[in-house]
């Protein structure tokens, strides 16, 4: 059961045209939480000054990592969708290190998964952004529990 | 009083606009484009199969949707901040921070071109919020909208 849902979230990332022309990759599965990575590249870059990975990029990192951490919950089942995704930017990410987002479900209810994910790069200490999100979730059928 | 002559300005503005969305290479993968009216902003997300973030039935990806609001605030920031340097043909400063953004996912990204426009409610010395509202066929149904907080850069 517990592999099924890890297969599920990893062709779950697998399956997402934007992933791939990002690089974004499944790096682990384990104990319900979903950690992605993005590695770096200079074509993602968001400000020249710097070198500094663009936002965008993080948000797609972070939105996938959220996504699949819903459809490895138990809970839940087909798709789901972001409802809303809040990022905070907490530093800049190192230039030419890996970026990872690790992301859990951290209460499921009939309708709606909230979701937090937290992103960092080779120093794993200090997040690079921090995100929580409500996504929709699709129960099994019949549950018996549908509000 | 002399005019200076419209096809000067327009050459000005455009070159100073191009170079501003040139230098940000993340724009050039999402193929984010900006039309202009003046001073105001439309950016703009032509289709393309990369930006799929679910494959049946196609829908954009909400991180790239995500992406777009974010370009669209943070080059509407750095536009209309250094409209008085443009004019003078002066250097652009550097871009804005994104502090924070909050998306909301109205309905899905459907396979076709998308359109922003960002409204800064406050531009300080030091920090700014913006809104931004997408939308694809219809102007009056967002399918996405955003707020954020950035932080200014020295001099802006």
């Amino acid at each position: 059961m517990l592999m099924d849902l890890s297969n599920r979230s990893k062709e779950f990332v697998a399956a997402i045209p934007h992933c791939a022309a990002l690089g974004i990759h499944v790096v682990d599965t384990a104990n319900a939480a979903v950690t992605l990575g993005l590695p770096y590249d200079v074509r993602l870059v968001g400000d020249p000054a710097t070198g500094v990975i663009a936002g965008g990029a993080v948000s797609v990192l972070m939105d996938t990592a959220a996504g699949a951490a819903v459809m490895a919950h138990p809970d839940a089942h087909g798709l789901t969708a972001t409802i809303d995704l809040r990022i905070d930017y907490m530093r800049s990410a190192t230039p030419g290190q890996r970026i990872i987002a690790r992301a859990e479900c951290h209460h499921v209810t009939t309708h709606v998964a909230f979701v937090r994910a937290f992103a960092y790069d080779e120093d794993e200490t200090r997040p690079v952004a921090i995100a929580n999100g409500t996504f929709t979730v699709i129960r099994a059928q019949p549950s018996g529990t549908e509000a | 009083m002399m005019y200076e002559p419209v096809e000067v300005i327009r050459a000005r503005r455009d070159a100073a606009l191009a170079d501003l969305v040139r230098s940000v290479p993340y724009l050039n993968v999402l193929g984010i484009k900006f039309d202009r009216r003046g001073d105001e902003l439309t950016a703009i997300l032509p289709f393309a199969p990369s930006l799929i973030g679910v494959p049946t039935p196609p829908a954009i990806h909400g991180g790239a949707t995500a992406a777009f609001l974010e370009s669209a605030a943070l080059i509407e920031l750095a536009w209309s901040s250094s409209w008085a340097r443009i004019e003078a043909g002066e250097e652009m400063p550097r871009l804005p921070r994104t502090i924070n953004l909050t998306v909301d996912y109205l309905r899905p990204g459907l396979p076709r071109d998308a359109y922003a426009r960002a409204r800064i409610n406050r531009f300080g010395r030091r920090y700014a919020s913006v809104h931004v509202e997408a939308w694809q066929d219809n102007r009056a149904r967002l399918f996405a909208q955003a707020t954020g907080h950035f932080l200014m850069p020295e001099g802006a």
